[in-house]
């Protein structure tokens, strides 16, 4: 197991290296040490009855990976998938989830110091999976705490039609 | 090297389980074989294993409990005492509680209550035992003159004794204190001239003369770590110390062992021959899960090959073809064999219930009689591990509600006794379990009474007699209007059903009034691999596992009936049943809408028959289940994932789990015109099935 990597940014005075990613104009970034591998988007096979940010799952040598749409899943406006759609694998714990992104930036690394805690937008907004904030100069990145947002939890609610 | 304790207590623990089930299943047999040599002496070796192993961890409680046990299951062995039902009965008692101070024993937890009374019983059913001959015999080594023995040991150790790290001196005091030494000799004759001898080496042997009251098997145990590399003969030094000591000739000491006296075992190595037999290597289910895992990754790569071979043209490659024809059958070689690995006897679900036939029988006050049948029968372990506690809920059931008690079967014409049957066997590609009574079968009557009150079931229902009896699945149901503590809690019969559903197995009932119930389970092999019928639906290919599906057809329009408002009907050889669409399920686009275009698979459900519109049929395979809970999450109306021969993720489909969608859902609104033709009507039919 990853050890939290919530204490790892706040509490800890070490540098910590993340992957980073677009998603329209904002940018994200994922630790880097759990980035398994990024892969080309492909159609994955579609599960029923799951949330519309679920786009399917696919087979990552052998494994059924499930490949959630990050745009869908923090409420942005769809696009289309073009060539620079990546699918950023990432694997915390034992489970391991496929994130749909619009293109992969760079590796960033990043101090203790420059990590600012996540806004906080009031309630009804789910700020949960964001580590927090990192600034350098001209660049906001907010940093991803992969290990809660690919939960089983964050994944699979779903709006159950009225029984 | 270092050593890691976790790992060897592990080891311990779960060995410690072995022998606590030998030893409880050794008692229980011991009722019927009172005397039985050899049954003695796996018990007794069962609880001396556990004292030596506890003793190496410390574990106080535990060794001095085992020690008085194996002190007095000693003595059934040597015949000193016989086993009568009341000292079975306590000796059972203290294998339980044997349990429990194994299992508080490494968090260092307090002893169970009843130990320190089990241990006086123990304590004095031993001195009550040996009492006729000696009545102080207070401890295991002072024994009675009258069973005094004299004996010449020839103790030899195999040079390479040394390299076990084992000291022949500590050997030596350990035989010593079984009784009175009256002489030890060293044997030099193997002892090389100085230049040659290796000081690696053990070139000595002794020839112990011992007086002792303790049995062969009591002083071979002392060798019983260097089995292997040590030679132990036993023989009677001349009876009455007269004139031919065989010890005054050292070299016949040894021969001396083996040859005047045939009851004795001539040396410790005809032991260790017959346990390679059986010999086994404990490995994690980890370490097998991943190489199931790669065997199944080896599959599909090869269907790929496959495939790109298929599409070479015929001349070409004929050597690629064979070579690949080869590798197809070394490969299902290896993916049976491994599959294999996982497989266990279901006798080791079995093995527990003798002893709660027998316990709760006594409780209730019934006399029965347990048979099982095709222990044999192999299982995935998985499969036998989820097993346990619904066959449990179920033998309870049998012994409490369904059979009568005594008076009540003579009165009926039946034997007092009542007769249980655990049978297994295999059937296909699944396994079937039946467990029978001859008691009095369900009462259908009481079930609808029951059912009505409890506003299951409407009270002019028509149910069929097999209907009614589904009925005891269903939560909170319990015909029993005294609640024992035994079952009847209301769970239990809703458990079992949901038990067994999650290991994708099914549960049916047989009853006959007077005559008996029978509960019949039918259980895939293995939860890794599904025996799966491929269906198309929209663009996406689905599997179905085979155990469910009874036939498949294509219904004719005047065949279709719609229900308003509660769904729809197809018409099988004029009989109704219910028709669900996988596409209105799953919410698939672009699927075959009209049944009469489609195909109309009939499930076998515990609702009873339903048929299930799906675009086309592609064929039977073997599928490896994925499961979705390890990177996802449980999805209703599936069971899990598999990836097909072209590397492309099918979805498996829980049958069970259709329904409950089913029930959820508004029933589908057919369109007045079902006009639209998908090109889905033509499905993709590469993916060869294997």
């Amino acid at each position: 197991m990853k050890s939290n990597t919530r204490s790892a940014t706040a509490a800890e005075a070490v540098t910590q290296q993340f992957l980073t990613f677009r998603l329209g104009e904002e940018e994200y970034g994922v630790p880097i040490l759990e980035v398994r591998e990024i892969r080309g988007y492909s159609a994955p096979t579609p599960i029923p009855n799951t949330p519309h940010f679920i786009r399917g799952v696919i087979n990552l040598r052998g494994q059924v990976v499930p490949v959630v749409d990050l745009r869908a899943k923090f409420s942005m406006r769809a696009v289309e998938y073009g060539q620079f759609t990546v699918v950023v694998i990432v694997n915390v714990g034992n489970r391991t989830v496929g994130l749909v992104v619009d293109a992969v930036s760079d590796v960033l690394s990043v101090g203790p110091d420059t990590v600012e805690p996540p806004p906080n937008l009031g309630q009804g907004v789910d700020m949960s999976f964001l580590l927090g904030m990192a600034k350098t100069d001209e660049r906001l990145v907010l940093l991803l705490d992969s290990a809660r947002l690919i939960s089983a939890e964050q994944l699979t609610q779903i709006e159950l039609p009225a029984a | 090297v270092k050593i890691d304790p976790q790992r060897f207590l592990a080891m311990f623990l779960e060995e410690a389980g072995e022998h606590l089930e030998t030893l409880e299943r050794g008692l229980l047999d011991l009722e019927s074989a009172p005397g039985e040599r050899g049954l003695l002496d796996n018990i007794f070796r069962a609880a001396h294993s556990i004292k030596g192993g506890s003793g190496t961890f410390g574990f106080d409680d535990v060794m001095r409990f085992t020690h008085v046990l194996e002190s007095l299951l000693d003595e059934l062995r040597n015949g000193q005492q016989t086993a009568n039902s009341g000292l079975v009965e306590l000796l059972l008692e203290a294998t339980d509680c044997l349990r429990e101070l194994v299992d508080v024993a490494p968090s260092g937890g307090a002893a169970p209550p009843q130990m320190e009374r089990l241990l006086g019983a123990l304590e004095s059913a031993r001195v009550a035992g040996g009492a006729a001959a000696a009545p102080a015999a207070a401890q295991p080594v002072a024994a009675p003159a009258a069973d005094l023995r004299r004996l010449t040991l020839a103790v030899r150790p195999r040079p390479e004794l040394f390299r076990s790290g084992m000291d022949p001196l500590l050997l030596l005091r350990d035989l010593c204190a079984l009784g009175q030494v009256q002489g030890v000799r060293l044997e030099l004759e193997d002892l090389p001239a100085l230049d040659a001898l290796d000081p690696t080496r053990c070139h000595l042997a002794w020839t112990v003369e011992l007086d002792t009251s303790a049995a062969d098997a009591e002083l071979r145990e002392v060798f019983s770590f260097v089995e292997d590399e040590c030679q132990l003969a036993i023989a009677p030094r001349a009876a009455a110390g007269a004139a031919d000591d065989p010890a005054a000739d050292p070299a016949a000491a040894a021969a001396a062992g083996s040859a005047p006296q045939p009851g004795a075992a001539p040396t410790l190595e005809r032991r260790a021959k017959p346990r390679n037999d059986g010999a086994t290597i404990r490995v994690p289910t980890e370490k097998v899960d991943a190489l199931i895992d790669l065997v199944g990754e080896l599959v599909i790569s090869q269907s790929m090959i496959e495939g790109a071979i298929a599409a070479l043209p015929p001349e070409s490659a004929a050597r690629l073809r064979t070579a690949l024809a080869t590798m197809v059958h070394n490969t299902r070689e290896i993916q049976e064999r491994v599959m294999s690995i996982r497989m266990v006897p279901i006798s080791t679900v079995f093995s527990r219930f003798p002893r709660l036939v027998r316990d709760l029988a006594g409780q209730l006050g019934k006399e029965v009689e347990l048979e099982l049948e095709g222990q044999e029968t192999e299982l995935d372990k998985t499969v036998v591990e989820g097993l346990g506690d619904p066959l449990m809920h179920l033998v309870r059931n049998a012994l409490d509600h369904g059979l009568e008690r005594p008076e009540q079967r003579l009165a009926a014409g039946k034997p007092a006794q009542g007769r249980v049957r655990l049978a297994a066997r295999d059937s296909g590609g699944s396994v079937i379990i039946e467990l029978s009574d001859d008691g009095g079968g369900i009462d259908v009557r009481r079930i609808r009474q029951k059912a009505v009150a409890k506003g299951l079931i409407a009270a002019d229902a028509d149910l069929t007699d097999e209907q009614l009896q589904l009925l005891i699945f269903e939560p909170g149901f319990s015909t029993v209007e005294q609640v024992s503590d035994l079952s009847g809690r209301g769970v239990g019969m809703d458990v079992v059903r949901s038990n067994v559903t999650a290991l994708n197995g099914s549960i049916t009932i047989e009853s006959t009034p007077g005559q008996g119930t029978t509960f019949r389970i039918k259980l895939p092999l293995t939860l890794a691999i599904l025996d799966g019928l491929l269906v198309t639906c929209g663009e996406q290919k689905y599997v179905l596992p085979t155990l469910s599906v009874l036939e498949s057809l294509r219904p004719k329009v005047e065949e279709l009936r719609q229900v308003y408002e509660r769904g729809e009907l197809v018409l099988v050889r004029g009989e109704p049943l219910p028709l669900l669409r996988l596409h209105h399920l799953l919410a698939v686009d672009q699927a075959v809408t009209a049944p009469e275009r489609g195909l109309v698979v009939l499930l076998d459900t515990e609702q009873g028959r339903v048929g299930l519109l799906v675009d086309a049929l592609l064929g039977q395979s073997q599928v490896v289940i994925k499961n979705l809970e390890n990177n996802y999450g449980r999805v209703a109306g599936l069971l899990g994932a598999t990836i097909l021969g072209d590397g492309e993720v099918a979805l498996i489909l829980d049958v069970q789990g259709l329904l409950d969608l089913a029930r959820r859902r508004p029933p589908y609104q057919c369109e007045l015109e079902p006009a639209r033709s998908p090109s889905s009507s033509a499905p993709d039919r590469e993916t060869s099935p294997r």
